[in-house]
Parts: structure tokens; sequence; C-alpha cells
């Protein structure tokens, strides 16, 4: 067992939809922590069940045990869309922290009638009394950053505070897993992800 | 220092393979175990010979042959790609082997991208094989390099079996050296152990049997198995495998004093069973799946009249069904010793909508089952396969899902039954490779009155867009033979044989008309590129989009199902998203003009 694990432990869910992309926020993080020197174990959905369901990342920051989040066990989640937020919730503690991207993806069992998206709103009302909630459209925020596939970037922008890992490891990281030609367009939107929680 | 880095379990197996100085490496992709491959392809530095097999029989016999040629070779397959290597392993069991040879077979405990969730010790039991079961990522990294000097020490191939969390957890993993100097192939022209004739494979099964005492003997005093016995201790654990960890941390959060033994190699170590049954009065045994430790556990207990309580899965303190965790350990535990552990709080009263995978926007399958039920109907009968299209179960054109390449035998079996209802099947192209080519030719043999739609989309596009042999290129990317599948289809005596591009609705629905009409076997190859792997080959087209001035609310494009369209309930008129990849069927499905390629 290795010595450096201790008060630096902390377990984050991400949550989101298969497309968004929830292993590439996850990697930035992951990475930025081995640089920092500490140990993670990440658990991720491939697959099947990446085909635009359903997905949900667990990484755990200074752990060499397993990379399973206990119910209740979760410090923050990150929720890149509002009805995954809700659906991951047993694994979020009492009083956790919760960033919410409040752009819904309306699954195609709604837009054919079967079933009904919950009102935003109210799923933001339900979050505020439990936890700790930050909200707010990182779609628009990846937006205004130069391309709205950079709302990943924007959310590890946002929890970044959050996690033991420096902030100029988790740059560092940005740069080295996405495109070489977005690199610019990221940075920003990390940027713009953690000045919108430090602000809030 | 030591070299650390962040990686996929799968990725960290890849690297314990060239750590063990693996020479040749075969197999066929599945969930979740195509990443080794995957990583190993596209390694620059290759002095190894690394291939996608057509089957995961064929893979497992190439990594054989080389192996027999005294190198280090390796399979790799998800779990029931077992079944399908089943015969060659059975008896490579007796043959055993020169050069190190790993099978590496994944498990999928909660069927998270499968048909079952069959655990692959049982195999191990079935075939005399020893089997590792690692805990984490690194210690799979780690085991690969002893599993090769323990495969040539015993001469056996052995068992290397992850989990979905194993190979698809990520972590931080310490690195070690990958050797440089690797041995010469040789053949060793042994007939006695090559050839299976009965007088050979009489004495080759006494040899087995003879080696299984040591190589258990072996493998307890191996590092992947330890005990901690706490003195005083009443309770003992066994975790194995990835369910040790999450036992290990469930007690370390109860402070509980227990007596550990964490098991990470088959056959089970029995002396070390055998000093924590002698030091507790309850034992809890946490592994997932099957209870093949258990059945060990109460074996040596009956044998040795040691009278400790054994729970486990036989007496449901833990499931039987899907991926355990802590939750899962707490559970057991406080079954067995009535604890009052906090338990899970009150849910959100939301109700949330169902977020199932689906078929990409403008994935070319969606489009050939709108035809194929245009044209086959309700009544048809309509057995698939195992690939992205079993998503088609949507559509209403998968009814039957049994196992790689079954679509077309199961056809014909509905056929010879004596069933009087059309019946149209469907399979990709590299399940057809797979093993549908064998039903294609039983059907065809036995004069089954069904059509086959080969649904090509020039890419094993499930398990992460891995080449087949009809693609024209290699896991390398160098290029090879092209094999044409209607050809090939011809040449197995199919009498219909058309090819459709099924992005153009009328022709399609006028080949399948045709192919519904012929008497005997026909088959159409629906042939357009996957979306994904396209995209990412160059192929750009113009997205589409709705006139709300036309659009009459009929909800047709709806019913299609691409996620890319959506229904605006404030206007009654559709809408098309950014997701559209430009497909434009949907343009041909609506009766009033009202979709049209988005103006520049």
């Amino acid at each position: 067992m290795s010595g450096r694990a201790g008060e630096k432990k902390l377990d984050l869910l991400i949550t989101g939809v298969g497309g968004q992309g929830a292993i590439l926020a996850s990697d930035i993080i992951g990475k930025a922590a081995v640089v920092s020197g500490l140990s993670i174990r990440a658990a991720e959905t491939h697959g099947m069940a990446q085909r635009g369901g359903s997905v949900v990342n667990h990484i755990r920051l200074g752990t060499d045990l397993g990379s399973m989040i206990p119910k209740k066990g979760a410090d923050i989640m990150l929720a890149l869309e509002p009805m995954e937020a809700v659906r991951y919730l047993d694994f979020l503690k009492d009083g956790g922290v919760i960033i919410v991207n409040t752009h819904p993806i309306i699954p195609v069992s709604v837009s054919s009638g079967l079933a009904k998206y919950p009102d935003v709103e109210e799923i933001l009302d339900a979050l505020s009394e439990k936890y700790l909630l930050k909200a707010f459209n990182a779609d628009e925020l990846a937006y205004e950053a130069g391309s709205r596939f950079a709302m990943n970037v924007v959310m590890v922008g946002a929890v970044s505070g959050y996690l033991p890992v420096p902030k100029e490891a988790l740059l560092e990281s940005v740069k080295a897993l996405v495109p070489q030609k977005t690199i610019e367009i990221n940075v920003r939107a990390f940027e713009i992800g953690r000045r919108n929680i430090e602000e809030s | 220092m030591t070299t650390r880095e962040y990686m996929l379990g799968n990725a960290a197996i890849a690297r314990g393979l060239l750590e063990g100085g693996v020479q040749v490496i075969a197999g066929y992709p599945g969930t979740p175990s195509s990443e080794i491959i995957d990583t190993l392809a596209s390694r620059r530095d290759r002095d190894y010979h690394i291939e996608w097999s057509v089957n995961e029989k064929v893979a497992m016999e190439v990594a054989v042959g080389a192996a027999w040629s005294g190198v280090r070779s390796a399979v790799t397959m998800k779990h029931v790609g077992l079944n399908v290597a089943a015969d060659p392993f059975m008896t490579l069991t007796y043959t055993g082997t020169k050069g190190g040879l790993i099978v590496i077979v994944a498990d999928d405990p909660s069927c998270h991208s499968s048909q079952n969730e069959q655990d692959t010790r049982r195999y191990a039991q079935f075939a005399l094989l020893p089997c590792f079961d690692p805990s984490t990522p690194q210690e799979a990294k780690d085991m690969l390099p002893y599993a090769f000097e323990f495969s040539e020490k015993f001469e056996v191939p052995v068992i290397f079996r992850p989990t979905t969390r194993i190979s698809h957890g990520k972590s931080d993993i310490e690195l070690g050296e990958i050797p440089v100097k690797k041995p010469a192939p040789h053949f060793e022209k042994l007939l006695d152990r090559w050839v299976m004739l009965p007088k050979n494979a009489r004495a080759r099964h006494t040899q087995i049997l003879s080696i299984q005492q040591p190589m258990e003997d072996a493998l307890a005093e191996s590092p992947w198995n330890s005990l901690e016995l706490k003195s005083g201790a009443k309770l003992g654990v066994i975790g194995a495998g990835i369910a040790s960890v999450y036992a290990k941390e469930a007690l370390q959060e109860l402070g509980l004093e227990a007596s550990f033994l964490k098991i990470g190699t088959y056959p089970v170590p029995k002396k070390l069973i055998l000093k924590l049954l002698e030091t507790v009065e309850t034992v809890l045994i946490f592994e997932e799946l099957e209870p093949v430790v258990e059945e060990q556990v109460k074996m040596i207990a009956q044998e040795s009249g040691i009278l400790a309580s054994i729970l486990g899965k036989t007496s449901a303190y833990v499931s039987r069904e899907g991926e355990l965790d802590i939750s899962a350990f707490l559970d057991a535990l406080k079954k067995a010793f009535d604890l009052d552990i906090e338990s899970d709080s009150e849910k959100l009263s939301l109700e949330l909508a169902p977020r199932p995978p689906a078929l990409c926007a403008g994935c070319s399958h969606r489009a050939t089952f709108y035809s194929m039920k245009k044209v086959f109907g309700n009544d048809a009968i309509y057995p698939s396969d195992i690939g992205c299209y079993t998503l088609g179960i949507q559509s209403g054109t998968v009814e039957t899902t049994l196992c790689m390449g079954s679509s077309i035998s199961i056809a014909s079996g509905l056929y010879h039954a004596g069933e009087k209802r059309p019946i149209c099947c469907s399979i990709g192209d590299s399940t057809f490779f797979h093993t549908g080519m064998n039903s294609l030719l039983n059907a065809v043999f036995n004069k089954a009155n069904i059509t086959v739609t080969i649904l090509d989309n020039r890419i094993t596009a499930m398990t992460g867009h891995q080449p087949n042999p009809g693609v024209g290129y290699t896991v390398t990317g160098e290029p090879t033979v092209e094999v044409s599948l209607a050809e090939l289809c011809k040449a197995m005596g199919v009498g219909s044989v058309t090819v459709v591009d099924p992005y153009k609705l009328e022709e399609t629905q006028k080949a399948f008309k045709t192919a519904k009409d012929f008497e005997g076997t026909s088959v159409i190859i629906a042939k357009q590129p996957c979306v994904i792997s396209g995209k990412r080959a160059g192929i750009r087209r113009v997205p589409y989009t709705v006139d709300p001035e036309k659009c009459e609310g009929c909800k047709q494009c709806i019913k299609f199902g691409c996620p890319a369209i959506e229904f605006d309930e404030e206007n009654k008129c559709a809408i098309i998203t950014s997701l559209c990849s430009g497909c434009g069927v949907c343009a041909q499905i609506c009766k009033f003009e009202a979709i049209t390629e988005v103006k520049r």
C-alpha cells in the first residue's frame, strides 16, 4: 500500500449522457492527479451503454483500493446533464456539493412521447434542499468560450477549485488531452467554468 | 524515481503483456476486453505480431500455434468468446504449451454490455487450468509477467480473468521494464504432445491431473494471495479478485477486527483457507458471480472436520447476480450479524425519463430496419444478432438475440419448423464473418426460405471500431485484401444477393421486396459506413432542417426514432437538432416535403 493517500482523499462522481465527453473530463482530472503525486482510481462506462445512454464515472482521489464509490460516499457530483444528476443521487453524501449543467438533453423516450422530461427548475429546487447546489448552463458558457463541444471542460473548470489538485496541473492536462487545434478554446472554457464557481 | 502513468485497466493489461515479453497477440473484440489489442496495435515500436482474428476460436488457435513454437503469446476475448473458443481450449489443457500462453477472458458481471454473466473461473475448474483474478489494474499488470513464467514452468496455458471494473477502471500505474531480448521461435515436433490421438490424450490427461497439486502449492506462495490473521478475531473474510478491495475498504471504514484472506489465483490456496478456518468462528466469502471459492471452502471445512459457519452466496448473504460493491459487503455483514449500519435514505420523488442507449443519429441500421419493416410488415419474424443493431429492438425488427451468428440459423430453424410467416433476419458485417458465414452456408445447403440482411457498416462498431475482413486493412492499419461480402455469399450458393445503400429508401425497399418473393435463401447487403467511423474518416454531409411552414406535425419523422429529431409541442412542429449527420432519410419519410438540406 502506498503512503501517498491520506488527507487528500476525495470521491467525485461525473454523470451525463454518452457523447458529452464524461470520459475526457475524468481523464483530465485523473492525469492531473497522477502528475501531482496522488493515487487515483476511476470507473467508466464503455461499450453498448455509451450509445446515447446514461453514463456515470467514478473518480476516487487519494485511494489505492477499489474504483467504485460507495452509496452516499461521493463528496461531489459533477452532472453534465440535469436529469442525470438525479439518477445517481444515492451516491452523493448528504450535504455534498453538486455542480449541474442545466442544459437538458432530451432522450428519445421523451421525444417519441413515451416519457416526460421533469421540469429543470423542479430538479434544481429539490437538489438545493439537501445538497450544496451550483447550477448554470455550461453549454452556453462553452459557446462563449468558442465551442459547445467544450462543455465538459467548462465543467472540469467549475469543479477544479474543490479538487486537491493544483489548477496548473489541471490546465496542463487539458492541453495534453484535447485536440491540438482546440487548446485555446478549451483553456478558455476551463477558466470560464472556474471563474463561474468562484464568483457564485 | 519510478514512472507512474494514468491508465485504463486494459491499457495496463497491454503493458503487462509487454513487460512479460509477449510476441504474438490475437483476439476478437468484445466489451470489456477490446482495448487490450487496441492499445498494443497503436504502439509505434512494435516487435510483436498482433491481429484481430475473425473469431475467438481462430484467435486462440493462432496464439496456440505461436506458443507451440516456444514464444510467449496471448489471446483476448470477452467471457462469451470463450464459449466459441471452448473447443480448442478444452483440449489445449491436455497438450499444454511450450512458450508462455495466456488466455485473457474478461468477465462482465451485471451484463453492462453482454448477453449473460457467466463466470470464467468455472471454465478454469472445468479445464483444470490455473486462473488469475486481479483485484486492481496495477495488480493486473503485475500478474502478467508472472503468469507467463508460471505458464512456461508448468507448460500449461493459464487463464487471466479481469472483470469490467478492472478492464474499464482507471488507475495510476507503476510501470516496469519491457524486455528487449526475446527468444526465436522453434517448433519442436513433439507428436505425443501436439497430436491428440486417443493414446496421447489419455497420457496427457494423467499428466494434467498430476500437476494440479504442485500448481496449487506454487500459486499459494505467490504474491496474489495473502492472509492477515488478527489475533482474537472471530470473523474471517475471504475476498476474491476485485471483490476483495470492496470488502477491505468496508472493513476499514467500519473499523471491524476481522482476519482477511485475499484470493487472486485458482485452484484456490487450500493451505491458507485452512489456516483461516482454524482460527475463526464465522467466515464470510465475498466474490463476484458464482460461489467458486465458497464451494471450495466448504469442501475444505468438511474434509478437515471444521465447524465454522461459512456464509456466502448459497446461503444468500451475497448475491449470485450482478456486480458487487462496498454496499453489498455491508449488507452481507448486516444480515450475518444483525448489525445496525446506516441504510440508504429516501430518494427524491422526481420521476425520471429512461435513457437507454440508442442507435446514433444517422445510423444506417435505423434506415435499413425502417425499410425492412415497411416491406416485411408486423407479421414477419425478425431474428437478429449481436452488435449495435441489437438496439434495433426499438424499431421492432429485433425479435431474437442469442449469440454471435445465431440469427441466420435461428431463422432457418423457424422456417424448418413450418412457420408460414415471412422470416427476415439481420446480422452485422463483423458478426457475419465471425460465425454467421457457417449459418448462411447451412441455410443454403438445407434450403431455408429466409431473407438474410447483412448490416454492412464497414467496421466492428459497438466494441470501438475494430477492422474486420471486409474493410481492407488490419489492426495496425496495414492494407490487406478486402473480402467482398456479395462474392462470398454468391460463392456459398446464395441465389439472390443484392447490395443496397440503406440511405436510399426506395431502392432498399425494392430490393427487400425482391428478396421476400425469392424462393430460397436471399441476401440483402445494406452497405453504408458507421456514422462514427465515417466521420473520423472524413465523410461530411450537409445536415437537414424542418421548414415550420410546411410541417404538418404528423410526427412520421419522430416515429422514425432518430435522436436528432425532436417535436416542438408549442408550435406543433418537428425540429432537427445539431446532432443531425445528414443521412437524409427523414426527408424521404416526410410526405409534405418539409425536410430539406440546410442552405449554406
